[in-house]
């Protein structure tokens, strides 16, 4: 994607667009009705999440099917912060986010040895391990099936131990409650994280060391033969992209306290590897794109059921209105992953740029056709 | 000793599995250069031939239920038995093995249409794009398996001939009881990797397969058409995976994820083999297959505990740390 005309100021244009486009979601997702807190959230993090997948996947080249266990180290260890130490948002999200990139350089330095194929397979494995793992031994640290709670024993010791039949304290900034302003202080504390997210995915991008990573795509073998040691590069790639998951594992935690192994399976990591390439692989604001675009298609389809099929249908004669409800519904409410499996399938095929390519192919068919009109 | 012997043993049955669906992820990856996630699904497809099948002759008419005097009680009386008799009742108590009649052309089938409508697209293609479409593919087959039959597991019942167990320690005299169908099952998946191995060693179509995936240029040169052939192998392929799940019905009850959770496990065991080994896919799969069931010993989960539930990944990173290309892989296989 990297255009002659990328400038500094281009840059500028970019970074501050999708900063005011963030902040003002409250406003302008009002008429798509997903103005409500939970679901910008999720914007957010996911949003998060797909752009330091991005920087592995896009820029790199390396396609890692384990990156959700990174999301679930984020989570524990925020909560596991949340339940020692003090129920203030930042020490939690530094922790956890340096331990999920800890974590990260153990898992890089053992599948980086591996490219290809091998190399998605290798964080697969390693990923259903960590999964099975918190499911099984680690249980004391994870609380297993359960999943790992808050609750008014927790010592806090930064805090101070909760009043007899005081409630849990909720989840605060520095003395402002994540739900504070209807919730909206949780989407904007986020939206921040994502905008600091994207504009060092814009520094790496631009950066030597972003076309250092962009060289290791294109052709890894010629880069070594120039003399250069490219595993360094491939590990703080997959290193930062370790960690941009832990954060996004951290706010989830920070919004929500509480972490289940099931965000570390590996459809987890197939989720947004479909995010990514949604929206564009390798682009800018492609990733994040994907990531609302499909949060927001969940939570649409995912809450149809068939009645509201049966009511939206009954203009047309009873049976045909059943019929074509009932084939409509297969791909609705419970039958939403049918959909994404789909959608995931035609986007691979079709339009293995993303919506990004979508969106370049019209512009460049309306800018030819003025070309060829200015041209007469 | 007797408890060794005995998880061995067991380890045989899932180990046949395993090797069955790595057989069909090598040929598939040796002969089309696909990394098929899919395969997976393929398994599924195969157990869900034998659920339709049994649904299908086990339909059932209801009919009084003249033991019953009180009041008016229906029973369900399969119309197989009803027009058949005693004959009926064989038949579906036989389901499983008449399915597998069933389940060799559908798969034969669904692997024919697979590979003609979408998979031969993505051979120029990158890696990455064959691992993501194959990927959608599989969500899409079990969601629908989903639609179909729902979300719960659905018990399969081996033949009564087969149920119980056999004591395969008389002969030594040890105590081994294991159950017949594993038994089946062990000696089913031997059979038929032994087809396979001899249909690619021993028939003229297997030579010109075995050359196409030694050097696929040269054979087209020679005017042969390798292209047909190899969409050929992905039919074979999809009917081993297909018939491996099939069988593999009474011992697991099928659901829709079951090919999920196989595929994952499979894809290690292909690694570990080495990648384009079809004599390494096999012996992987049973080595993994035995380890596993040593590692739920309860002795051995004493001294490290869990380790049941990594220990195929922790042999995997060991082996692909050590021996990069799997234990039998070949030099040159997807090294780029």
């Amino acid at each position: 994607m990297a255009k002659s005309t990328v400038t500094p100021r281009s840059d500028l244009t970019l970074f501050l667009g999708f900063t005011l486009v963030v902040l003002a979601m409250p406003i302008w997702l009002q008429p798509f009705g997903a103005a409500y807190p939970d679901l910008m959230q999720k914007f957010a993090i996911f949003g998060l999440f797909a752009i330091g997948f991005n920087i592995l996947f896009g820029q790199t080249g390396y396609l890692s099917f384990g990156h959700a266990a990174f999301i679930g180290v984020g989570s524990y260890a925020t909560v596991w912060i949340f339940k020692l130490m003090t129920m203030n948002v930042i020490p939690a999200i530094i922790f956890g986010t340096l331990v999920a990139g800890i974590f990260s350089l153990v898992i890089g330095f053992i599948c980086l040895r591996r490219t290809g194929i091998y190399f998605s397979i290798l964080t697969l494995a390693l990923a259903q391990m960590s999964y099975n793992l918190a499911y099984s031994v680690l249980t004391p640290i994870t609380q297993g099936e359960t999943g790992l709670q808050l609750s008014t024993k927790d010592m806090r010791l930064l805090d101070g131990a909760v009043a007899d039949g005081a409630g849990i304290p909720p989840t605060n900034f520095f003395g402002i409650e994540m739900s504070a302003w209807d919730g909206l202080f949780g989407f904007y504390f986020c939206a921040f994280f994502l905008i600091v997210g994207f504009y060092i995915s814009i520094r790496i991008t631009r950066s030597s060391f972003g076309s250092m990573l962009r060289g290791i795509k294109t052709n890894q073998t010629r880069m070594m033969y120039t003399g250069l040691n490219t595993r360094p590069y491939k590990l703080a790639a997959f290193v930062i992209s370790g960690m941009y998951a832990g954060l996004a594992g951290c706010l989830m935690a920070a919004v929500d306290p509480l972490a289940g192994a099931e965000r570390m399976q590996w459809t987890a990591s197939g989720e947004v590897v479909l995010m990514t390439i949604l929206g564009g692989i390798g682009t800018l604001v492609g990733p994040v794109i994907g990531a609302a675009v499909i949060k927001y298609a969940e939570n649409i389809f995912s809450a149809i059921d068939k009645s509201v099929l049966v009511d939206l249908f009954s203009f047309l004669p009873d049976t045909l209105g059943t019929f074509i409800a009932s084939v409509v519904s297969l791909f609705v409410g419970k039958g939403w992953h049918l959909t994404l499996g789909l959608l995931f399938m035609l986007v691979v095929i079709f339009l293995p740029g993303g919506i990004m390519e979508g969106v370049e192919r019209i512009k460049r068919r309306f800018f030819v056709k003025s070309r060829a009109d200015s041209a007469e | 000793m007797d408890a060794i012997l005995l998880q061995i043993l067991n380890g045989l049955d899932k180990g046949g599995a395993y090797a069955l669906i790595a057989l069909g992820l090598t040929l598939i990856f040796g002969t089309l250069g696909v990394v098929n996630f899919a395969h997976g699904a393929l398994f599924m497809l195969g157990a869900f031939c034998a659920v339709t099948v049994n649904k299908a002759i086990t339909l059932s008419a209801k009919v009084r239920d003249e033991s019953v005097t009180f009041f008016e009680a229906y029973k369900d009386v399969p119309y197989l038995e009803m027009w058949l008799g005693e004959t009926g009742s064989l038949i579906i108590n036989w389901s499983i093995p008449i399915s597998l009649l069933v389940a060799i052309p559908v798969m034969l089938g669904i692997g024919l249409a697979m590979e003609r409508g979408l998979i031969r697209h993505f051979y120029k293609r990158p890696h990455a794009d064959q691992i993501l479409v194959t990927f959608g593919l599989a969500i899409v087959l079990q969601e629908i398996i989903k639609a179909f039959y729902g979300a719960n597991p659905i018990p399969q019942t081996a033949p009564d001939f087969f149920s119980g167990t056999v004591n395969l320690g008389a002969l030594i005299g040890m105590d081994l009881t294991y159950p017949t169908w594993r038994l089946v099952y062990f000696i089913f998946s031997m059979g038929i990797i032994a087809a396979v191995f001899s249909f690619l060693q021993f028939t003229t179509f297997g030579m010109v397969v075995r050359a196409g995936m030694a050097d696929r240029e040269t054979v087209q040169l020679l005017g042969i058409n390798i292209t047909k052939r190899f969409s050929t192998v992905f039919g074979i392929a999809a009917v081993v995976s297909g018939l491996a799940g099939l069988m593999y019905t009474p011992i697991l009850p099928p659901d829709y994820h079951m090919g999920m959770d196989f595929l994952v496990l499979s894809f290690v065991v292909v690694v570990v083999g080495g990648m384009g080994s079809l004599p390494g896919a096999v012996a992987a799969g049973f080595l993994l297959g035995i380890l596993q069931s040593l590692a739920s010993m309860t002795e051995v989960k004493e001294i490290f505990p869990g380790i049941d539930q990594i220990i195929i990944y922790l042999i995997a990173m060991i082996v692909l740390l050590v021996r990069p290309r799997g234990l039998m892989g070949r030099k040159g296989v997807m090294e780029d």
